[in-house]
């Protein structure tokens, strides 16, 4: 099981800002280990991001991004209390879906 | 030629000698740089999961970390964090946060300490100390460093600190003073706190530990005293040893009045 992301949602001027905070090793699968052996790809391939159950964000994710990495965006509309969803998944298939509240 | 063209032309000239006259030294650089990264520090990652390692039942005993002493009396990690390294009665020595965890994860959790210190940094159990070490600091996040000397062992901690400060050695003749024994000081674009004094808030002992973004890890002062080694090419130190809480005592006694921005955020 994945670690839990960090979300943190807020209204501003009428929009939400969103601001995330995954973890995950993010291999690119061009690193060598110790013994020389290629470290399999590990990475987030797909983000996706609800407004009340509404799709409102999604993008495809390749090996190029951070460890750990850090998004933020901005969803037009919405206010407080609305609930914002967030769910990555791996080339693995491991995924990972938090929810947070608009502040 | 037009009015408006001999404008424009000049207008392009002014911007052709702007970057000469802006030209941003590698501090301001490094600093814009750390801006844009600061909000979405991956230490939260590493607190959060501290947080729930400190509360969590583990090991051989079955047991939470929420009665250890971190010298503020039994489960108090506010504050805690700011006066260490400090003398435990208990133990009978000058400890830093990373050795005194050890402590209590022997005495309470049934952990065997010394595998510990002897793993690699940022495998097994290494890595809980490294989620440890950023909840507990980012506890005092905001407080100033005060670290006790009433006690003898502690000033004998300081005196030894200082002269491993100076101590020169090693097939480079280096010192930790060589690099952080002066200011203005820098490796490439890193400026080198000067270590003698107290080097301000958020600023050397007092950003440590911090989130490394070209090694993705979380690094705690004994990662950060084990590297600096490295690079001195010293023999590497041994983890939560005497000599690196020396070192410890005396950047942190130094720093006392400093604002602790820990777990920071390094490049």
């Amino acid at each position: 099981m994945a670690d839990p992301m960090r979300i943190r949602a807020q209204a501003l001027n009428g929009n939400i800002v969103v601001k995330v905070l995954m973890q995950h090793e993010m291999e690119t699968g061009l690193r060598k280990d110790a013994n020389g052996k290629v470290i399999p790809a590990w990475h987030i391939t797909d983000v996706t991001a609800t407004l009340n159950g509404n799709p409102v964000f999604s993008a495809q994710w390749g090996p190029a991004v951070s460890k750990n990495p850090f998004l933020e965006f901005t969803i037009k509309g919405g206010k407080a209390g609305d609930k914002v969803s967030i769910q990555w998944v791996d080339n693995q298939g491991n995924k990972r879906v938090d929810e947070a509240t608009v502040a | 030629m037009s009015k408006t063209a001999l404008a424009l032309f000049s207008a392009a000239a002014a911007l052709i000698g702007a970057p000469a006259l802006a030209q941003k030294s590698a501090a301001d650089g490094i600093a814009e740089y750390r801006a844009m990264l600061a909000d979405g520090n991956p230490a939260e990652l590493f607190e959060a999961k501290g947080e729930e390692l400190w509360k969590t039942k583990r090991g051989p005993k079955n047991a939470s970390l929420e009665h250890c002493d971190l010298g503020k009396g039994p489960g108090v990690v506010k504050g805690a964090f700011v006066e260490l390294p400090r003398y435990f009665s208990d133990t009978g020595r000058v400890q830093d946060l990373e050795s005194r965890l050890l402590t209590c994860m022997e005495a309470q959790q049934g952990f065997d300490a010394k595998a510990i210190a002897a793993t690699g940094f940022g495998k097994g159990e290494q890595r809980s100390l490294e989620a440890l070490v950023a909840y507990i600091s980012a506890e005092s996040r905001g407080l100033k460093f005060n670290l006790p000397q009433s006690h003898a062992a502690e000033q004998l901690m300081y005196a030894a600190g200082k002269k491993l400060f100076y101590m020169r050695g090693g097939p480079y003749d280096f010192a930790c003073a060589t690099c952080h024994g002066e200011e203005g000081k820098r490796i490439r674009l890193q400026d080198l706190p000067a270590l003698y004094k107290n080097p301000g808030d958020g600023v050397g002992f007092a950003s440590w530990p911090a989130y490394r973004v070209s090694s993705g890890d979380l690094w705690g002062m004994q990662r950060r005293l084990n590297d600096c080694y490295r690079q001195q090419r010293f023999p590497y130190p041994g983890y939560a040893s005497d000599a690196t809480i020396a070192l410890a005592t005396y950047m942190g006694v130094n720093s006392k009045g400093a604002v602790s921005s820990a777990p920071a955020l390094k490049r």
